[in-house]
């Protein structure tokens, strides 16, 4: 009966939400943004240093649930060393495991947050920490939101 | 409707043909009545007895659905008045709910009455309907704003510290009944009485509280209170604001259209008086009728005995989890309303729901439309399980044994 919680919420997401992995500023940062969700109040700022087009270090700091924080946390595990174009290519297949459950190549541990597709009010949960890296490393330093504010 | 024999709780649930079923393979345990109550069988059908058999537009009609239909809008209007006492249906005006009337206090009566430099009171616990309307109206007005202070996880006003906040530029207070994140239950006649003595109007925001406990707004005093239906057993997208007769004759319309006018010219119309003055367009009238069957159905039952199984599911749920490990309360320690919000150390409020739900339990996480009051408790959210009399305490023992696995399992 916890089938779908086991998915959800798989050891390694338990893990990094207790234990999460480059949870801290990174002072020669020189690529941040900040991703947020207004409606449960999670809250994550991206610290990059690029070397020219690669990942040269990438972390985090913030708070929010187990989803997004674990999220967050293998996402800098997963970028580390990598050129824009190859995390453009990541994103795009973490965001289409996470909506659809399927999962086209490899994407290493990323693959843990698979069972969230099960959980639709929970994909902005998984989501949010990969539109501030992307707003990160477009070098738009903005503040992405889950939702759009109308003025 | 007051009888002395006791109610067995659990009989009534039969009445709630929703609360009979599986969610995720488990018994389905509804504990977001805060958010939204269950309806009750006479409720729905009345709703579809009325479309069944009198449908037809109110108030212009000569032919006989017609009439029906408008003798049972306005039997509505009756049976509100006597529900919440007032002293006539005209003080009952018909709205979308809870929000639409304070908007409707605060853009009608406020823009009319309310100038730069006024202050408008509320508490610090109050929801976003009763906050954001009047931040509408000052900015308009240019009045400001001012908050009665909470002190801390407990959610308690100071009566104390009324006086130092009844300034003389105060022209409005405009408070909850019952916290729907706290629990507390303020003590709105002694407010509204001593706001009165300096001619302050007054507003109550009874969403919580009406379906839960007898509402005599004579005994409170209140210049409007406003509640929602669909707290209440009754239908969404309905409501009551009450308004004290000579408030509401000296407030110019809200909305302009049909049924709310007497003539109307190519450059000016009259008004009728209220409160059909405030209710432009065909209503809602299904959620009228429904609402008529569903405060006959409370008091069937009788809201002074609701009001007690309230304080008792409220207190119990409070000391099963605060004999918890690792757990934050908010709210008052003794005389609650029967709604709990808590914080697992370690675990956010939104895996906590998740996780509930998964076993049939519906919780409600997050700010619960009151970022302020979050603010103020240093919290972004809290999970929250809120009661109604179709709640039992074993179903509380099977939400906090639920509680104590979700801590487990976020222990892994």
């Amino acid at each position: 009966m916890f089938d779908d919680l086991a998915d959800l919420y798989q050891q390694l997401i338990l893990d990094h939400n207790k234990r999460p992995r480059n949870f801290r500023v990174l002072p020669d940062a020189n690529c941040t943004a900040q991703g947020a969700n207004p409606i449960c109040g999670d809250n994550y700022t991206i610290y990059a240093k690029m070397d020219g087009d690669v990942v040269k270090e990438i972390s985090f700091q913030g708070s929010g649930c187990a989803i997004s924080k674990a999220s967050a946390s293998i996402l800098t595990e997963s970028l580390k060393g990598k050129t824009r174009a190859e995390v453009k290519n990541l994103f795009d297949k973490v965001h289409a495991m996470v909506t659809t459950g399927n999962l086209d190549g490899d994407v290493g541990k990323l693959a843990a947050l698979a069972g969230v597709h099960k959980f639709p009010v929970r994909m902005k949960c998984a989501i949010l920490p990969w539109n501030a890296a992307m707003a990160a490393l477009d070098g738009k330093g903005e503040t992405v939101s889950t939702e759009t504010e109308k003025e | 409707m007051q009888t002395t024999k006791t109610v067995d709780w659990k009989t009534l649930r039969a009445d709630f043909p929703i609360l009979d079923q599986k969610v995720h393979g488990q018994p389905l345990l509804y504990l977001d009545n805060a958010a939204t109550s269950q309806k009750p069988r006479a409720v729905i059908d009345a709703l579809s007895r009325y479309y069944e058999r009198d449908n037809a537009n109110v108030h212009r009609g000569i032919h006989e659905l017609s009439n029906r239909a408008t003798a049972a809008f306005e039997a509505a209007r009756v049976r509100a008045a006597k529900f919440l006492n007032a002293r006539s249906a005209d003080e009952i005006i018909f709205t979308r709910g809870t929000t639409e009337g304070i908007n409707l206090v605060a853009a009608a009566w406020g823009t009319k009455f309310i100038k730069r430099g006024d202050k408008i009171l509320l508490t610090e616990m109050e929801h976003h309907s009763n906050i954001v309307p009047w931040q509408l109206l000052a900015e308009r007005t240019g009045a400001q704003l001012a908050f009665l202070p909470i002190d801390g996880d407990r959610g308690l006003l100071d009566p104390g510290r009324l006086d130092e906040f009844l300034t003389s530029d105060v022209k409005v207070l405009a408070m909850t009944h019952i916290s729907n994140s706290l629990g507390t239950i303020n003590p709105i006649a002694e407010y509204c009485e001593r706001a009165r003595r300096r001619g302050i109007v007054t507003l109550i925001d009874a969403a919580q509280s009406a379906g839960h406990r007898p509402i005599d707004v004579q005994q409170i005093g209140c210049d409007f209170l406003a509640l929602s239906a669909h707290k209440m057993c009754g239908p969404t997208g309905f409501g009551v604001l009450y308004g004290r007769g000579e408030r509401l004759e000296e407030t110019p319309p809200y909305q302009g259209g049909g049924d709310m006018i007497l003539t109307v010219d190519f450059h000016q119309s009259t008004w009728k008086h209220a409160p059909h003055r405030f209710e432009a367009g065909t209503p809602d009238i299904s959620g009228a009728i429904a609402l008529h069957a569903a405060m006959d159905y409370l008091d069937r039952i009788g809201r002074d005995r609701i009001a007690q199984h309230d304080l008792e599911l409220g207190a119990y749920a409070f000391e099963k989890l605060a004999a918890l490990q690792r757990i934050r309360l908010f709210g008052p320690t003794v005389g609650r309303a029967g709604l709990v919000s808590f914080l697992l150390d370690g675990v956010h409020a939104h895996d906590v729901v998740t996780v509930a739900d998964q076993r049939g339990v519906a919780l409600r996480g997050g700010h619960h439309c009151n970022q302020p009051l979050m603010k103020k408790l240093g919290v972004e959210s809290t999970a929250r399980a809120s009661f109604y009399f179709y709640n039992t305490t074993e179903e509380i023992d099977r939400f906090v044994e639920v509680v104590r696995e979700i801590q487990k399992f976020f222990d892994k």
